[in-house]
């Protein structure tokens, strides 16, 4: 049978792939928050999700609408205070896996979440940091997802908020990193990873019915492919269902019609 | 000693026209009542502080009580921008407002440091990210031992830190349940402390030897306001109204809406409008 499915199924569904069971993941909301919790709910059920609210190995029922929902402390093992989870979990290296999302990317994983524009007179004021400078040094690696345009994949960021590979090759050994960084960025296009040498992201694999000349009008800088470009498996009907379920007892929870 | 008071002394008594605030709360128990009355009483030229300013500070910043926003992260979570502080950022309306910018590992460091009485905080961070540009106070230390060079931030030592909690005995000790945020850490980093509760209890029962308690003599005055947090929630007592962040979205985009919103909701009200709020979870 064929199956139907969005674009943001489908990143969505790629993105839940990437994660193992054994993993200690810190869950960006939004995407990153949908994808891991379906990675739980399907292929993945010993897998320990982290929020940065202090929540520790939490199994919500629903998908939180912001980073520190009720259901996230209801339904962890513990949660500890916001100084803990930076300095202890995470900057004590206790995290397998981030998983962020980002407003603007370019071609080393960089990420802007801070300003389109110049910093003193910005067009756009976007909300700043967050956790993720810091997620994105001390996880052992990070998986970014975000859709993607010529608007969010530009060829170079107004501000280099968090650091994934900065200027390619061993820049982040450089400068004392000792994680692999981003190692995926799962758009609603393709699945791109970092080029061993160069570390400029490379897309591995396009999703069902995309072409290369799609993924290259939708980036603002030219793309690199792999040797070997792999077709992304189609999201199956337990995935899709699993995920539609998800969000169905969210919107139920939150009020709103499903 | 902490005192039993109105919220209108409270505030009256311990904010001042150009004193550091922090108004904590990680998504879980933010003061609303208690932002909302330093509204109510026009403070003026306010360094507010927060990890995440979400829709409260926009209101505060949209009428104008802050010179300066000291943050890590400010959006309305889970829905988009802040239109308030983005018009005060990006149009300077009502006025310009000035950013220390930073991010959460060294907010959260930098409230632990102002807590333990150090005069900065000394962390892993910041590394090959544009912050340090635009921002003078991160700076870079040399670790004595190994030489590894580590970030460092200011220590935060708010003038008043005001944060909600679920309880307050008679003698006026705190108890705060659920996700804690940096709420302990302010208290005890600032010079004055207010806390809104949302009851006071005679005793606080069964609890874990462990339980986050702030002891009376750490606060300045304590306020029952129950539904204090509403429409962020009180683990135990309601649920974060979501819907509410959805709609807050369309009221603040428009300064007339906001500004008439503010009149209806924040001006013309007290803080007993959000007992209504304040329901106890059944158990």
């Amino acid at each position: 049978m064929t199956l139907a499915w969005t674009a943001t199924e489908m990143m969505t569904v790629v993105s839940a792939r990437a994660l193992r069971s054994s993993d200690v993941c810190f869950v960006g909301i939004g995407l990153p928050s949908a994808a891991c919790n379906l990675a739980r709910l399907t292929h993945a059920p010993g897998i320990t999700l982290i929020y940065e609210s202090g929540t520790l190995a939490t199994r919500p029922t629903v998908l939180p609408l912001s980073i520190a929902d009720g259901e996230l402390c209801e339904t962890a093992l513990t949660t500890v205070s916001v100084p803990e989870m930076f300095r202890y979990w995470l900057q004590g290296g206790r995290i397998t896996v981030g998983f962020l999302p980002g407003a603007q990317i370019d071609r080393f994983a960089n990420l802007n979440t801070t300003v389109i524009g110049s910093y003193d007179k910005p067009v756009t004021r976007l909300p700043g940091s967050g956790g993720a400078p810091e997620i994105m040094t001390h996880c052992g690696e990070i998986f970014v997802t975000m859709k993607q345009s010529r608007r969010s994949f530009v060829d170079k960021l107004d501000f280099i908020t968090t650091f994934g590979h900065g200027e390619g090759g061993d820049h982040r050994a450089r400068l004392g990193i000792r994680t692999k960084g981003p190692t995926r960025l799962i758009t609603d296009l393709c699945v791109f990873e970092p080029d061993p040498e160069t570390k400029e992201m490379t897309v591995t694999s396009l999703h069902p019915g995309i072409t290369r000349r799609e993924v290259q009008d939708a980036t603002g800088w030219p793309v690199r492919f792999a040797d070997r470009v792999e077709d992304t498996a189609m999201p199956t009907e337990s995935e899709l269902g699993t995920l539609r379920d998800l969000h169905a007892r969210t919107r139920r929870a939150q009020g709103l019609a499903s | 000693m902490s005192t039993f008071m109105s919220l209108g002394e409270a505030i009256a008594s311990a904010v001042h026209d150009g004193d550091s605030v922090a108004i904590e709360g990680f998504t879980h128990l933010i003061p609303h009542a208690a932002a909302h009355e330093v509204i109510r009483q026009r403070r003026r030229d306010l360094t507010l502080v927060r990890m995440t300013p979400d829709i409260v500070y926009d209101q505060m910043i949209g009428m104008g009580c802050a010179e300066k926003l000291v943050f890590s992260w400010g959006g309305n979570p889970g829905v988009g921008s802040l239109h308030r502080f983005r018009d005060a950022v990006e149009r300077g309306w009502p006025h310009p407002l000035t950013l220390e910018e930073h991010a959460h590992a060294a907010m959260a460091n930098a409230y632990a440091a102002g807590a333990a009485g150090l005069p900065f905080a000394l962390f892993r961070g910041y590394l090959g990210v544009d912050l340090p540009k635009v921002n003078p106070n991160i700076r870079r230390v040399t670790c004595p031992f190994t030489g590894e060079e580590l970030a460092a931030v200011p220590a935060l030592r708010p003038d008043v830190a005001i944060v909600h909690a679920q309880k307050a005995d008679r003698d006026g000790n705190v108890l705060i349940e659920g996700i804690l945020g940096v709420q302990k850490e302010a208290v005890l980093a600032a010079k004055r402390a207010i806390v809104t509760v949302e009851e006071i209890v005679d005793d606080f029962g069964p609890r874990s030897p462990n339980a986050v308690i702030l002891p009376s003599w750490t606060l300045t005055a304590v306020v029952e306001v129950p539904g204090g947090a509403y429409p962020s929630y009180a683990h135990g007592y309601y649920d974060r109204d979501n819907a509410f962040y959805l709609g807050w979205d369309a009221i603040a985009r428009d300064r007339e809406a906001f500004m008439a919103w503010m009149k209806a909701n924040v001006l013309g009200q007290g803080p007993e409008a959000f007992a209504a709020h304040g329901r106890r979870a059944a158990a």
